[in-house]
C-alpha cells in the first residue's frame, strides 16, 4: 500500500474510532476544560449526530447537483443559451447571500428544523457545481460535437453518451467543492435545531467548554476531509473503467 | 446518386448557397472546389441536413432527404471532418461502433465489422481497438475517422476537408487508401477541399462554387479545357494547367504498338509521370508495361506532349 493510502486507512480509523467510542480519547480534550465540566460532549451520541451531519450534507449536495446540473445542461445549448448570463446571477447570488441570512427567512417560511437548512446549503452549494459543469460541456470540441450530431445521434444521445462524460471531471470537480464547503456550513443548522454536529460546538460555546468545540470542529473537519478524498477515488475509478 | 435540386441557403440577408443545382453519380468521388468562404461546407452539410436548407431539394437515391428524421438520415450517411472529431473518451473500437450501435445491430456483428475495418485501413485490431484516439498518431486518427464514418456501410460518403490537417507525405497516403477504398466499396463520395491538387488527383468530377453559385460542374479535365468562368482557370491555375491536364491521363490511354529503345513506363503511370521519365532518361520514347509487366506497346514524348496541349 501507497503512503497515500496508509494516511487514508488511519484518518478513517481514527474518526470511527472518535466517533464510536470517544470516552477513549478523554484524557486529550481533559486539559481544555474547567471546572471538572465533561471531556466529552455528553448530550448526545457523537455517530448519531455525525449521522444525521452526514445525511445532510449529502441530501443538499445531491440537491445542489441536480439543480445545478441540470441547469447547466439547459442553458449550454439551443434557446436556453438566452437565459445563461440569468442563471449565473442567480446561482452567483445563492453563494453571496450568506447561509445565516438564507436560514433567518427561510424559518419564518418552512418552520424549524431540517427544511431551512436544506433550503440554505442547496442554494450555497450551487454555485460551484453549476459553473464546473458549464465549463465542462463548454469544453466539449466543436468538432466532437459535429461529429456526433454527424452520426447521428440525437440531442439526447450525443448529451448522454458525449457531452456529459467529457464534462463529467469538472462536474465531480465541482462537487467536490460543494460537498467540502456543506459540511463545514451545515453546522450553521443547529441553530434552527437541525440535527448534526453543529449542537457540539453551539453547546461548548454556550457552556464555555472548548473541548467541545474543538470536538465538534475536529469531526466536521475529518469528514470534510474524507470526504473530499472518497470523491476523488471514485472519480478516479470511473474514469478508467476496467475493460 | 445524389440529386441536388436549387439549393440554396441564406442567413437574414447573406446568400451562402446560390440556387444550386447538381447531380451527383453514383460509386463516383465528385470534389467541391472554391474559395474560403465560397459556401463549400454549406453545401455539403445541407446533403446530411446537419444545416437545414433555406429552399431546393435534395434526394439521395432517388428518396428526398427530407421524407425521415435527420438523425436517421445521417446514420446512412457517412460523415468526416478536418480534425476529424473523434470521441476522446472512446476507445478506436467504441469510436467506430458509433453508427452500428446506433442502429442497433447485434454486439457480434459489431465487433466483426470493427475488425474488419481496422484491417480494411491497415491498424491491427489487436494492438489499436483498445487504444484512446489521443494515443494515435495523426493519421491513423484520420484513418479511424474515416473508418468510423463508414462502418455502417452507408452509400454515400460526405467528406469536408478531411486531409487538411495532416502532412503531406501522410496526405498522399490518405488520398491513395481513399481511392483504394471508395473503388473497392463503390461508395459515392463528396469531397470538399481548397486543394486543387487533390481535387485533380482524387475526382470524376469536380463543381466549383464561387459565392454560393456553382460556376462549373465536369470532370478535370475540362475544367482545364473549358472553364466554364474565369473565375474557374483562376482556381485552377494557368501556369502548370498543361503537366496538370497531362497527370489526369495514363500511359495506356495513348499506347501504340511496337517496341522503342528507351525505359519501361507502367500503363498506370501518369502522362505527367511518364514525361518525366523520359525527360530524366534522356530519351523521346519509352516502352508501356501492363499489369502483369509484359511489354504491350510504347509511347513517344511527342505523343505526351500533343497530350497535354489545349488544341489536342
Ligand atoms: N451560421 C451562419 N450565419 C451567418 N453566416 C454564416 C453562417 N455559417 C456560415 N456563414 C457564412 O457563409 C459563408 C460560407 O461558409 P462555408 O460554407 O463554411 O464556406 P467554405 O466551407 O467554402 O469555406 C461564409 O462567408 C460564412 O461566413
Ligand atoms: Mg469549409
Amino acid at each position: 500500500m501507497k503512503a497515500s493510502g496508509v494516511i487514508r486507512v488511519g484518518v478513517w480509523g481514527l474518526l470511527i474510532a472518535f466517533l464510536l467510542k470517544p470516552q477513549v480519547f478523554a484524557p486529550a480534550f481533559a486539559p481544555l476544560t474547567q471546572h471538572d465540566a465533561p471531556a466529552i460532549y455528553d448530550q448526545g451520541d457523537l455517530a448519531t449526530l455525525a449521522w444525521a451531519h452526514l445525511g445532510l450534507v449529502l441530501t443538499a449536495t445531491s440537491l445542489s447537483a441536480l439543480l445545478a446540473i441540470g441547469l447547466a445542461i439547459l442553458v449550454s445549448r439551443g434557446p436556453g443559451r438566452a437565459f445563461l448570463p440569468m442563471s449565473r446571477s442567480l446561482v452567483g447570488i445563492g453563494q453571496t447571500f450568506p447561509p445565516v441570512a438564507v436560514l433567518a427567512i427561510a424559518v419564518p417560511l418552512v418552520g424549524f428544523g431540517i427544511k431551512p437548512t436544506l433550503i440554505a446549503l442547496v442554494a450555497y452549494g450551487l454555485l460551484p457545481i453549476f459553473e464546473n459543469s458549464l465549463t465542462g460541456l463548454s469544453q466539449v470540441p466543436a468538432s466532437v460535437l459535429e461529429a456526433a450530431d454527424g452520426a447521428g445521434m440525437s440531442p439526447i444521445q450525443r448529451l448522454w453518451s458525449v457531452e456529459l462524460p467529457l464534462a463529467r471531471p469538472l462536474m465531480i470537480e465541482g462537487l467536490r467543492q460543494t460537498l467540502v464547503i456543506s459540511v463545514g456550513t451545515a453546522t450553521l443548522g443547529s441553530t434552527v435545531a437541525s440535527q448534526g454536529l453543529g449542537e457540539v460546538i453551539i453547546a461548548g460555546l454556550l457552556s464555555d467548554n472548548s473541548a467541545f468545540v474543538l470536538q465538534g470542529g475536529l469531526i466536521t473537519g475529518l469528514m470534510a476531509i474524507l470526504l473530499h478524498d472518497a470523491v476523488g477515488l471514485i472519480a478516479q475509478r470511473w474514469q478508467r473503467p476496467v475493460q | 446518386m445524389i440529386e441536388i435540386e436549387s439549393l440554396s441557403k441564406r442567413y437574414g440577408e447573406l446568400t451562402v448557397v446560390d440556387a444550386v443545382d447538381l447531380i451527383i453519380p453514383k460509386g463516383s468521388i465528385t470534389a467541391i472546389v472554391g474559395t474560403s468562404g465560397s459556401g463549400k461546407s454549406t453545401l455539403l452539410r445541407m446533403i446530411n441536413r446537419l444545416i437545414e436548407p433555406s429552399s431546393g431539394q435534395v434526394r439521395i437515391d432517388g428518396r428526398l432527404t427530407t421524407s425521415e428524421p435527420a438523425p436517421a438520415l445521417r446514420r446512412r450517411i457517412g460523415y468526416v471532418i478536418q480534425g476529424n472529431g473523434l470521441f476522446p473518451h472512446r476507445t478506436v473500437a467504441e469510436n467506430i461502433a458509433t453508427v452500428p450501435q446506433l442502429l442497433g445491430w447485434e454486439p457480434a456483428r459489431i465487433a466483426a465489422r470493427t475488425e474488419q475495418l481496422l484491417t480494411l485501413f491497415g491498424l491491427d485490431p489487436a494492438i489499436h481497438a483498445r487504444r484512446l484516439p489521443a494515443e494515435l498518431s495523426g493519421g491513423q486518427q484520420q484513418r479511424v475517422g474515416v473508418a468510423r464514418a463508414l462502418a455502417a456501410g452507408p452509400s454515400v460518403l460526405l467528406m469536408d476537408e478531411p486531409f487538411g490537417a495532416l502532412d503531406p507525405i501522410i496526405r498522399a497516403k490518405a488520398q491513395e487508401d481513399l481511392r483504394t477504398i471508395q473503388r473497392q466499396l463503390g461508395t459515392t463520395v463528396v469531397i470538399v477541399t481548397h486543394d486543387m491538387e487533390e481535387a485533380f488527383l482524387l475526382a470524376d468530377r469536380i463543381a466549383v462554387l464561387d459565392n454560393g453559385k456553382l460556376l462549373q460542374h465536369d470532370v478535370p479535365a475540362r475544367l482545364l479545357t473549358h472553364p466554364a468562368h474565369p473565375q474557374v482557370m483562376a482556381l485552377t491555375g494557368t501556369t502548370d494547367r498543361a503537366l496538370r491536364l497531362l497527370s489526369l491521363e495514363s500511359t495506356a490511354a495513348i499506347v501504340t504498338a511496337g517496341e522503342v529503345s528507351g525505359p519501361d513506363l507502367p500503363a498506370s503511370m501518369s502522362l505527367r509521370e511518364a514525361l518525366s521519365a523520359l525527360i530524366w532518361a534522356g530519351a523521346t520514347a519509352g516502352n508501356v508495361l501492363d499489369a502483369h509487366g509484359q511489354r504491350s506497346g510504347h509511347v513517344t514524348m511527342q505523343a505526351i506532349l500533343t497530350r497535354g496541349s489545349a488544341a489536342r
